[in-house]
């Protein structure tokens, strides 16, 4: 018998029963909850007269919704204040711990969870949102669920699901200088596409992602779900157990010795049998940009926009004609001439210490070009602002012309007031440029935060490997 | 849960790859706290000329005469043909509830995103996957062919094109079942609350860092 993968194991552990035919009932040790995706779930449980299973294993907090700008005023488009209102009273009737939005801890819901401890290696993590995928970063098995599933495990602490295929995808080599976790998964994403993970758990492994701090990792698992799978994740090493330590939720004394013992065995087998496999060399990465309108429409800074009449299939032809139109671009432009309007560093993927680091050095004695009419900065957290505060990042930024927010969600998905105008451009550290992601007409080009700290020094896409750091 | 047993229904074609949940229902509609209410939002940066906010009344907007769902031949159409990797992206379930609040009981593509997918089955919807030269064979059929119609028919698995030839499709079972069912899933799961019960005391002892609560 061939050996298992990380996720044959993860899955194993946490299968209560397996049904006759096929799926099984799986556990679930950690569930997040925000605003947006819970309030029909917590309406259903009342309807059926339920209570919430295990309360003590759900995190809540307001993310999307929430303003960037002084809180202090409360959230003034009245919808939005309602969901927000809503979360917080299911929270307190259902007995749930719910960091509210003046909290000092909150932020965004997949940049909290491995910030507060709340998630750890070996848990099956889940949440109403697809970037769940983020924690598995941490050896976890999460992902994005729907919102009846969400009132399905505040009922049973379960699911019922049908077992993923396994995929290894492995980047060995060096991630060149200036190159990072975002640029390797976009170049992921650019090589097996946007469905290329769809019914597959995906182990990111190998030298380079191995080299990757834990918030690399999370910015690559993240990411899983813009491949088309629904779980990202990578083998716990001593940076997983290092970055938990001491951690407000992670266990302590015996406890936390007990479960370090337990967590080194999470990793894929030697013999471990992928169903799939795929291999990249970190050393030929070069920092990438997006030019359409799905992660997978990604090429390099030394790229070029491609042409439609280039394309033989005719489906994708005109797709990409679509997605040119919407981008305002023709085809053949080279991506360093391409001058965005606005930039965004932020979101799930990309708002974590590490990566407001990155920005900074980039922006560190320089202005925003004249072309950029607002460049804003929105920390993943109460504690990543605090945090980036005291190394004096919020001055690098500030002294550039950037806005120093508020944590949440913000212009990656734009549900509060932060947005593009049609026909907007955007160089974004966010996951998805979608049609109107960022405001109905925007267009979003997705990059990493130093790419996108340069974009707003330099007015236009440049190659942040031949940066001149002041 | 509305059961879904055999449907004849008009067929609306979306021709585009990868549409994404954020297309399916924008960002500014997944405010609201209700499952209903949806249907006049779906698609709603193609459907319409003009920006869309919640609470807006849909006979005020301007609609993009372009747009497939705004064809008249079109209208009542509850079979949507699709193409690739329909679905992807977030995993909102507001995607599923304004397909089903508009009219639409099945959608047909050569594959789904996967949490989508899922999202489907617990309303109702049954999305159905065919390779994709079916589904470009039924692209151009329902282009030619004003009032194209199919009947979908769960029990069978089979859909009847209006020639009278019949295409079958796979469907895993358990999911079948509760679509025909429409069948409560956190009802079923509760029948298996002693193995739960089980388990967590098992996996208390194994690994008790795990039961620690918030």
């Amino acid at each position: 018998m061939s050996g298992r993968t990380l996720y044959d194991k993860l899955w194993a552990e946490h299968e209560v029963r397996r049904n006759d035919d096929g799926t099984s009932l799986i556990y679930i040790d950690r569930h997040l909850v925000h605003e947006v995706t819970s309030p029909q779930a917590f309406e259903g449980l009342r309807l059926a007269g339920r209570r919430p299973w295990r309360s003590g294993a759900v995190l809540a907090v307001p993310d999307h919704n929430v303003p960037t700008t002084a809180r202090g005023a409360g959230i003034a488009d009245p919808v939005s204040r309602l969901q927000v209102e809503t979360l917080d009273r299911n929270c307190a009737e259902f007995g749930i711990t719910e960091f509210t939005m003046d909290d000092p801890r909150q932020g965004i819901v997949h940049v909290i969870g491995p910030e507060e401890g709340a998630t750890l290696p070996g848990m099956t993590v889940v949440c109403g949102d697809s970037h769940t995928s983020t924690h598995g970063a941490l050896g976890a098995l999460a992902f994005g669920i729907g919102t009846s599933e969400v009132e399905h495990v505040l009922a049973t602490q379960c699911l019922v699901l049908q077992k993923s295929r396994n995929m290894r995808v492995t980047v060995d080599g060096t991630l060149a200088e200036g190159v990072s976790a975002k640029d390797l998964v976009l170049a992921i994403i650019g090589a097996i596409g946007t469905a290329g993970g769809t019914g597959h758990a995906i182990e990111f492994a190998g030298e380079a992602v191995r080299a990757l701090s834990i918030e690399g990792r999370m910015t690559v698992c993240n990411m899983a779900i813009e491949a088309g799978a629904r779980a990202g994740m990578v083998a716990v090493d001593e940076k997983t157990i290092e970055y938990l330590r001491g951690r407000p939720y992670a266990p302590k004394g015996e406890l936390w010795e007990q479960a370090v013992a337990s967590w080194r065995s999470l990793h894929s087998d030697a013999d471990a049998v992928f169903d799939r496999e795929i291999c990249l060399d970190a050393g030929r990465i070069a920092p990438q940009v997006t030019w359409g309108t799905s992660p997978e429409m990604v090429t390099d800074i030394e790229g070029r926009v491609p042409r439609p009449a280039e394309e033989a299939d005719p489906v994708r032809r005109r797709d990409l004609e679509r997605a040119l139109e919407y981008m305002g671009l023709k085809g053949g432009e080279a991506i360093a001439d391409i001058r965005p309007d606005k930039v965004f560093i932020g979101s799930c993927t990309n708002a974590r210490i590490e990566d407001l680091r990155a920005a900074a050095a980039v922006v560190r004695g320089y202005r925003l070009a004249d072309n950029i009419s607002l460049a804003m900065v929105v920390p993943g957290s109460g504690l990543v602002k605090r945090q980036a505060e005291a190394e004096g990042l919020d001055r690098i930024f500030r002294e550039a012309g950037f806005e120093w927010r508020e944590p949440g969600c913000s212009m990656c998905l734009a549900m509060n007031a932060d947005r593009l105008a049609p026909g907007e451009r955007c160089a974004s550290t966010s996951n998805r440029n979608f049609e109107g992601r960022q405001g109905k007409g925007g267009r979003t080009h997705l990059v990493s935060p130093a790419m996108a700290a340069a974009a707003a020094v330099a007015g236009r896409f440049v190659d942040v490997r031949h940066w001149d750091y002041r | 849960m509305e059961k879904f047993e055999r449907l004849d229904g008009l067929v609306v074609p979306l021709d585009r790859a990868n549409v994404d949940t954020d297309a399916i229902i924008p960002k500014q509609f997944l405010k609201s706290v209700q499952r209903s209410g949806f249907g006049p939002n779906l698609f709603d940066e193609w459907r319409y000329l003009d920006h869309g906010e919640p609470g807006m009344d849909p006979a005020s907007r301007r609609p993009n005469p372009d747009f497939v769902l705004n064809q008249p031949r079109y209208q009542g159409a509850s079979i949507l043909l699709a193409r690739d990797n329909f679905g992807c992206g977030s995993s909102r379930e507001h995607a599923v509830w304004a397909l089903l609040d508009y009219g639409i009981r099945v959608v047909i593509a050569p594959s789904f995103a996967d949490i989508f997918y899922s999202n489907c089955f617990k309303n109702g919807v049954l999305p159905i996957t065919l390779d994709a030269a079916t589904v470009d064979r039924l692209f151009r059929s329902v282009e030619a062919q004003p009032g194209y119609r199919l009947i979908v028919d769960l029990v069978r698995q089979r859909i009847t094109l209006p020639d009278g030839e019949e295409i079958a499709f796979e469907i895993d079972a358990f999911r079948r079942d509760c679509l025909l069912a429409g069948l409560d899933e956190i009802g079923l799961t509760l029948q298996h609350a002693d193995e739960i019960r089980a388990y967590e005391e098992r996996r208390r002892r194994e690994a008790p860092w795990l039961f620690v609560d918030l």
